[in-house]
């Protein structure tokens, strides 16, 4: 194993996080059309994560290589990955399937066997499907160490990462060597702006696409969406008059 | 409370005297309870402070009763009492206010509108919405994004602010460039006039030549002529793709030019475009906290060094077509030279970070102490001059400094509306302070005058600017309009001391 750092970034377009999502007419998902997408804000934290490293160790870092699994407009995030720092990048289109953890992370495989990447930093968990699946299954299918839910990352010059997670009551340490896999938290840290002329020179930064098929794997999902619904409505309080009523409405309630 | 109280306005201003006006006696306070409500009828005097001073803590008002009506009705009854005794009123929104317009003068009664705040009706056809004078802006924005439709107007102030102030103040805010004034949206009204009678045009319709438009008159009245206690207000559909571009730029050429371009390339979809001189942006940095959008790598570096930002934002129906648009456009500028240096927002919340940097420079400008507001129209290749011109005046006259605690003026910060010609001057300070004021007025007013350009373009004239009005209307103007105040009130009851 080589001592340089090859870094694969997998980012998911997901409906804006700052977007209240509607269920559809058919209660079969998440109404789509004519809703905003950005990048999954765990994935943005890793984006900056990963070009944080690289600035810290520009000669420890050999690249850094983005990924993304989804429609063709999935390109508008690997872009803004690229302009923040990425070097490289593949959409592999799916068109608008969905695409379980497992069987995404069959195709990151895939791909960290294609670019030799021995750091895989991704986002926690995708806020669409709320899975945190993608990380843990990719470490055991890769047989690399994993540390999930990262709030501090720091890399030795032995090629070993201490990695801080928030832990109920206070912060977990752990520490293993490259090859392994990193999944970030909201505090690991605070995601940029990116500026108008990288975003411009980003454009010149490869993007290549591939469909599953070129990797040699068939999509086939496990689950069924059964139903979707909306949780119920909560019920509004109501004012009473004096300290007597109250107890009797309580009464009234069987709650005293 | 640990703030001093202010000095009311009867102490700051000895030159007002209180007119002839009924006292609030025992009598009328009982009447009011009985229309109303005892819980609606305010006569706690810490409770009344937050009736009797305005947001920026610059006016204060003495009054000893506040009446929170909750109908139209009560509202005439009120009104109609007031008028039989010749008490005054002084007509109160969410008092967001930055001419002193929305709070007494000496004991005028308060009628706050707060407890109106209800949606009448909402026609998903028309986008007409109807609604009580005191809904929250906010709240009826986001009842219409519900249903597809935005609010025809925004601003800082959105959270506080309620719908038929601004509609009294006819507010101008962020949205004007795109869907106009409230002259043209606002399609009806309904007014409690000066002696209890309710004018009501909520019915109206978009087109109707019949007869004067009286509801223009009462938007921008600043509450003179009637109590407006209904909105009937047009609503466009809510844009579905909208982005934000936030620049810097090396001059004020450079900032009309990419106005200029941004206007033919951007075309339909430009919906907002806000300038911001450095000054203001490092003072809405000393209020954030937080990284400078155009200072990402290091939280605490230095607003960079252009003299001048702008936030662009584009909204419409095809975030594809708009995207690209924006992207040829901001490219072409940026391979020119005319903008040095840019962020495009990649998400909501980005979105909404990049406009703090803008509409949190009015609290910004507060935490010091107090500000002076000017808000002026003036022809575009002149509108920076008036920023330049003041700190020049203020550092004649040895008041301004950045860093020494002992002047009075920390800056004068100049940002605002380019599209529309209107710039917001912010004289910030560590105090309220005569000397300030006189240097200032009424010479900033004359040098707008002598540029062609109107002393309030649309903070209104309240308390502040009652009596510099001439210098943007001609007396022909002016006796017209004293008129039209004498035929509604001919006692005066309605908002004394202010406006005309």
């Amino acid at each position: 194993m080589s001592s340089k750092i090859r870094i694969l970034l997998p980012v998911k377009r997901v409906i804006d996080a700052a977007l209240k999502p509607r269920i559809n007419k058919a209660q079969t998902g998440v109404e789509a059309a004519g809703v905003k997408f950005s990048i999954n804000p765990f994935d943005d934290i890793a984006v900056e994560e990963a070009i944080k490293i690289k600035n810290a160790h520009k000669d420890r870092v050999e690249s850094i290589h983005a990924v993304s699994i989804g429609p063709n407009k999935a390109q508008d995030i690997l872009r803004v990955a690229l302009a923040k720092g990425a070097d490289t990048s593949t959409l592999v289109d799916v068109k608008d399937q969905e695409v379980e953890p497992l069987q995404v992370s069959k195709i990151l495989k895939k791909l960290q066997e294609k670019y030799n990447s021995n750091l895989i930093i991704l986002g926690k968990q995708a806020i669409d499907d709320d899975s945190n699946q993608t990380g843990q299954m990719l470490a055991g299918l890769l047989n690399w160490p994993q540390a999930t839910n990262a709030s501090k990352v720091k890399l030795n010059a032995d090629n070993t990462v201490e990695v801080e997670r928030e832990i109920d009551g206070g912060v977990e340490v752990v520490k293993a060597s490259l090859p392994m896999i990193i999944t970030t938290d909201l505090r690991l840290n605070e995601p940029k702006f990116v500026t108008l002329p990288k975003m411009m020179k980003a454009k010149k930064k490869p993007l290549e696409i591939l469909k599953v098929d070129d990797l040699g794997i068939t999509l086939e999902n496990r689950l069924e969406t059964v139903k979707l619904e909306d949780p119920p409505v909560r019920q509004g309080g109501a004012k009473v008059g004096s300290v007597d009523e109250l107890i009797s409405k309580l009464k009234e309630l069987k709650a005293i | 409370m640990a703030v001093a109280l202010l000095m009311s306005c009867a102490e700051s201003y000895p030159q007002v005297k209180r007119l002839d006006f009924g006292k609030i006696t025992p009598q009328a306070v009982d009447f009011f309870r009985s229309v109303v409500g005892e819980a609606a009828v305010v006569t706690d005097q810490d409770d009344l402070l937050f009736y009797n001073e305005d947001q920026m803590r610059k006016y204060r008002g003495q009054s000893s009763l506040c009446i929170k009506p909750k109908t139209t009705q009560q509202v005439s009854e009120i009104v109609k009492y007031c008028h039989e005794h010749k008490l005054a009123l002084v007509p109160q929104g969410g008092n967001t206010g930055l001419v002193g317009g929305s709070v007494p003068v000496f004991d005028e009664i308060v009628l706050s509108l707060s407890s109106m705040n209800k949606i009448r009706s909402f026609d998903h056809t028309s986008g007409i919405l109807k609604a009580d004078a005191g809904l929250i802006l906010e709240n009826a924005d986001n009842f219409l994004a519900e249903n597809g439709y935005i609010f025809p107007l925004d601003l800082g102030a959105k959270g506080s602010c309620h719908i038929g102030g601004n509609v009294a103040a006819n507010a101008g805010g962020l949205r004007l460039l795109r869907y106009g004034s409230l002259h043209g949206s606002v399609l009806g009204l309904e007014v409690v006039l000066p002696d209890g009678t309710v004018y009501d045009s909520m019915n109206a319709l978009r087109k109707d030549n019949t007869g004067y438009d009286l509801k223009q008159l009462f938007i921008g009245s600043e509450g003179t002529l009637g109590v407006i206690t209904g909105v009937s207000i047009l609503c466009p559909a809510r844009p579905k793709a909208v982005n934000i571009a936030f620049l810097g730029l090396e001059s004020y050429e450079a900032v009309q030019t990419t106005f200029k371009r941004a206007r033919a390339e951007l075309c339909e979809v430009l919906s907002a475009f806000e300038f911001m001189d450095r000054q203001s942006q490092w003072q809405a940095k000393r209020f954030l906290k937080t990284a400078h959008p155009l200072a990402q790598d290091d939280p605490d570096a230095e607003v960079p060094e252009y003299p001048f930002y702008v936030l662009i934002e584009t909204s419409g129906s095809c975030k594809e077509h708009d995207d690209a648009k924006l992207e040829t456009f901001l490219e072409s500028i940026m391979e020119d030279g005319t903008v040095a240096d840019g962020v495009v927002s990649q998400d909501e919340s980005q979105l909404r970070t990049l406009w703090t940097w803008r509409e949190g420079i009015s609290e910004a400008s507060n935490m010091d102490g107090g500000v002076y507001k000017y808000d002026v129209s003036l022809p575009l290749p002149v509108m920076y001059e008036l920023i330049e011109v003041l700190r020049a005046r203020l550092d004649e006259h040895g008041l301004r400094s950045v860093s020494d605690a002992s002047k009075p003026v920390v800056d004068v910060v100049g940002y605002g509306h380019i599209g529309d010609g209107n710039v917001h001057v912010n004289v910030i300070v560590r105090e309220y302070n005569k000397t300030v004021e006189k240097c200032l007025e009424p010479y900033v007013y004359q040098w707008i005058s002598d540029h062609e350009g109107s002393i309030s373009a649309e903070h209104g004239l309240g308390f502040q600017k009652k009596n510099y009005i001439g210098y943007s209307k001609s007396e022909v103007e002016i006796a017209l309009m004293k008129d039209i105040k004498s035929k509604f009130d001919p006692q005066g009851i309605m908002n004394p001391y202010k406006y005309l």
